[in-house]
């Protein structure tokens, strides 16, 4: 694993360096308040019981047994909402609780909560609730609710969305096609920090503070609040500290149900789930089925692009709408394509709700574009890396959408600087078991191993979407030269805490910047996810101390009387230009107080017509990977030897946080080539747990040798791009091209299972 | 989904007994008898820094050292733990200060939600109290009960061979 740190001549901690992480002591050190370490006087536990069937009718729920148990303070079920009954984040169609007379329609649907004096004393109250239900057969299948022949699930619809993109030339024909249809199956977020809340209620009951892990605070707010039947200003939300998110913290999970159980029994509760509650509690990624056909004429080069996908968006909306759309406006990948028509469908089932992961959409269009890519180099007996440089995508480009390419885009350049990082020495005969398939069970033999190299590059949209701003806040105060920024970025790990301080010293000119507690009393910054915060939150972070060096400058100049256009800020300096001297921004700042405000926005972007054309993306990253693969043929294991990737990343603010984020998108886009899957049958999930669903330990992970492409991007404030969801999109795909180069077999699904290799 | 009903529909909160945590002997009063050492650690004895993601032993970010032993306390009764010395990741730096390990897990980039953290650095801590020089897969193979969903292992990886090389030199 290389480092990709250069020595860079920088005062520390501003940008471009390796800041350190303001709660980075805290967390090596145990004393960092996670949402799940939250504790209050008085307390009382809450847990919810849920329901075993995919699809029923509740006929009745007795809660009566519940109550007699000593310790039980109280029990909520759907007539206890005092608000409106549902909650999500486009459409509002998942129910606080099912209630009595109406359906569930996933297996761990909310039915009733319960408050305790301990955790133990809520399962024994939960498992006395006694429900009786009508059970239906659950549909499953997304094709028979596109088809109009299954059962309406839900009054909204079986269809979430249905868009298609046509574009071009459709009836034009290549010389050359290939086609396939692929699955992916539905990953889970698995961060490892579980749903957990605190719930204060107001005296009186008039308003309620939540600590909460959450990737929104004020959109959670704002469901919270209309469940709750309370103002907004009534419901405070702070960000308990977030043991990663990936998406699985934008829709509510527990944030009503802890509410409604501190306002009812006017004590602080905490609800915490486990591990199997948690993959009922939140979404997970949309399993999806694409077929792609690409046209290519003898050149290799693309002519058109035909496909259909279909997500299964589970129970509930979700996201799903915005998913369907980020997956097909993706179907080209980073190459140029003139001609294509898409259909796409998000489809409502009785499996468990999806939404967001990281990647949003992307990852599944992806795994089919580049399985596609790699049989056209077959076809072609072309090289994939001579393939996907022939049709590279460039700034300028228009894309299936209509939409101009106008971000920076060095896909030829990734795919290049890919290619020329070192490929790992072959097997040791003799290696230890540990590095070979299957480590220390001993399985496989080395002489029977089968060493492949796959391809994978994806682009992949930032920010929001369709014409949605997703604005951020930022405020930035400096009082006597001490600079506090206070903003709602929910910080999830991923360091942006660190590099708002970093932005602060690089303007402002100052070593020290305190922050704020993040919650709701200051403006949204929108959510934690689609690599926006950097952008986004970096922007108004940017802006909010630009203003307040604006002030500070102004001041300066007033006081020394001194030009203000000569000033400008060098180090921890200002400096006049006119006469070269010198004032230290600590000596300018003593005895003011400057406070100021900002609110970034990107350039808004537009719906897409019915034929799904529309400037509807804000701006676009791209990364290459190469995987190296070690597979037993007859016994189906896969070792993932290295990882070479480079990525487009605009500019490294922080270069240590950028290869953390490259390595960890590298591990989760390796567990879903080859063992993350949420398997089930029947509309039940049979592996909620960490035993069985299978996540990349310190074994399986590769070696990583990455190369930063900085190419600063001109939209973005500080000419970074969000980095957190590449790493993680073209890899599956690699490591999947890398396996089918091994073994010679088509494997048109991840995660790939043994069997699929070695049967 | 649903837990099995316990003969008794009451929680009995009446169980009293000392644990040896940290150097230090810590009442736990009022107990139920069932509660797991993790359990006891967080929410009686005001230590939070063991962390329950699996609750099974998958994932390590409950691990403390007992009686030498690293070992996931979630899956320990607490209240057969008495007769045990238990160290936990707020006893493994004196007065507050960074051991070894932390500082190079900050340094190094080893943290990211830091979640997992603790339960690595009490398990590095272990690893390298019994192999002064471990080779890479053997730092893999160590902490291969440690999982971390966020760093993909690399810069965790890093810290510790910085932590055992500056060890080894200084030795």
């Amino acid at each position: 694993m290389n480092s990709v740190l250069s020595d860079r001549a920088m005062r520390p901690g501003t940008l471009g360096t390796n800041a350190s992480r303001p709660d980075g002591t805290a967390k090596v050190q145990g004393g960092f308040a996670f949402s799940s370490d939250m504790w209050a006087d008085n307390m009382l536990w809450g847990a919810t019981l849920r329901s075993p069937h995919p699809f029923a009718r509740i006929v009745s729920i007795d809660v009566s047994p519940a109550w007699s148990i000593p310790g039980v303070e109280t029990i909520i079920t759907a007539e206890d909402v005092p608000g409106k009954p549902t909650y999500g984040l486009i459409v509002q169609d998942q129910p606080v609780f099912a209630a009595v007379g109406d359906l569930v329609r996933y297996a761990g649907e909310p039915i009733a909560a319960v408050a305790a004096d301990h955790p133990e004393t809520c399962k024994r109250a939960l498992a006395a609730i006694k429900v009786e239900y009508e059970v239906f057969e659950p549909v499953t299948d997304p094709e028979v609710c596109i088809a109009g022949d299954a059962p309406q699930i839900h009054p909204d619809g079986n269809i979430f969305r249905h868009q298609r993109i046509v574009c071009g030339d459709t009836e034009i024909v290549g010389d050359v096609q290939v086609e396939g249809t692929y699955d992916v199956g539905m990953q889970d977020q698995a961060f490892l920090g579980l749903e957990a809340a605190l719930a204060v209620p107001d005296p009186g009951a008039e308003g309620v503070e939540l600590y909460i892990a959450t990737q929104w605070l004020h959109e959670d707010r704002k469901q919270i609040a209309q469940c709750l039947a309370l103002p907004e200003d009534k419901v405070r939300l702070v960000l308990g500290g977030v043991g990663g998110a990936f998406g699985a913290r934008e829709d509510i999970s527990l944030q009503v149900h802890t509410c409604l159980l501190a306002l009812r029994t006017g004590r602080p509760v905490r609800i915490a789930y486990g591990r199997e509650e948690s993959f009922y509690g939140h979404v997970h990624r949309h399993p999806a089925k694409i077929w792609m056909r690409h046209h290519a004429d003898r050149s290799g080069k693309i002519v058109k692009i035909e496909s259909r996908m279909v997500f299964d968006g589970g129970a509930y909306c979700s996201t799903s709408p915005a998913v369907l759309i980020n997956g097909i406006t993706h179907t080209q990948g980073p190459y140029k394509c003139d001609n294509a028509v898409v259909d796409g469908w998000a489809v409502r089932t009785n499996n468990p709700p999806c939404g967001a992961m990281r990647g949003f959409g992307v990852v599944q269009a992806c795994f089919a574009h580049e399985s596609q890519m790699e049989k056209l180099a077959m076809a072609l007996d072309m090289s994939p890396v001579d393939v996907r440089l022939l049709n590279a995508m460039e700034t300028g480009d228009k894309l299936i959408t209509g939409q101009v390419m106008d971000s920076v885009a060095p896909v030829a350049r990734c795919i290049r600087e890919t290619a020329e990082i070192p490929l790992p020495p072959p097997l040791d005969p003799h290696a230890d078991v540990l590095s070979i398939p299957g480590g220390s069970g001993l399985t496989a033999e080395p002489s029977n191993i089968r060493r492949g190299i796959g391809w994978g590059v994806s682009i992949k949209n930032l920010m929001y979407s369709e014409g949605f701003d997703d604005y951020s806040t930022a405020r930035c105060r400096m009082e006597d030269g001490v600079v506090t920024l206070k903003f709602a970025t929910s910080e999830v790990g991923q360091g942006f805490t660190m590099l708002a301080q970093q932005i602060a010293r690089t303007i402002l000119g100052v070593d020290e910047v305190l922050l704020d507690t993040i919650d709701t009393q200051v403006g949204s910054a929108g959510s934690t996810s689609a690599s926006r915060q950097t952008w986004m939150s970096g922007g108004a972070v940017d802006a909010a101390c630009r203003a307040v060096l604006s002030e500070l400058l102004d001041h300066a100049a007033s006081t020394l009387s001194i030009d203000r256009s000569s000033l400008s800020i060098e180090g921890t300096e200002i400096v006049d230009s006119s006469t070269a001297l010198r004032y230290s921004v600590s000596d300018i700042a003593r005895g003011i107080s400057l406070d100021r405000t900002e609110e970034y926005h990107h350039p808004a972007t537009e719906d897409l017509d019915e034929n799904g054309q529309g400037n509807c993306h804000v701006a676009f990253a791209f990364v290459a990977h190469r995987a190296v693969v070690d597979v037993d043929p007859d016994l189906g294991l896969v070792k993932v030897v290295q990882i070479a990737t480079a990525q487009d990343i605009g500019r490294a603010l922080n270069p240590l946080s950028v290869q953390g984020q490259i390595e960890g998108g590298i591990a989760q886009g390796l567990g879903l080539a080859v063992m993350e899957e949420i398997v089930v049958v029947d509309g039940k999930v049979r592996n909620p747990s960490f035993t069985d669903y299978l996540l990349p330990t310190f074994l399986d992970a590769p070696d990583v040798d990455m190369r930063l492409i900085e190419e600063w991007e001109p939209k973005s404030p500080l000419g970074a791009k969000g980095v957190g969801e590449p790493p993680c999109i073209s890899v599956t795909p690699a490591i999947a091209n890398a396996i089918r180069n091994a073994v010679g077999k088509e494997l048109p699904r991840v995660p790939i299972r043994p069997y699929d290799i070695c049967l | 989904m649903k837990p099995t009903p316990l003969p008794s529909t009451a929680t009995p909160l009446d169980e009293h007994y000392s644990l040896r945590v940290n150097g230090r002997d810590m009442p736990v009063q009022d107990a139920w008898v069932g509660e797991s050492l993790l359990y006891v650690l967080r929410e009686r004895l005001g230590l939070p820094g063991a962390k329950g993601a699996c609750e099974q032993g998958e994932c390590g970010s409950c691990t403390v050292i007992m009686d030498g032993a690293a070992v996931c306390s979630c899956l320990v009764l607490a209240a057969s733990a008495t007769n045990s010395d238990i160290v936990t990741v707020e006893g493994l730096g004196p007065n507050g200060s960074l051991t070894d390990v932390q500082q190079a897990f900050l340094d190094a980039g080893g943290v990211q939600c830091g979640f997992c953290t603790p339960g690595f650095i009490v398990a590095v801590h272990h690893l390298l109290e019994e192999n002064l020089q471990p080779t890479d897969l053997e730092i893999k193979e160590a902490l291969s009960g440690n999982i971390c969903r966020c760093t993909g292992y690399g810069r965790i990886l890093e810290a510790v061979r910085t932590v055992a090389d500056s060890r080894s030199q200084g030795a």
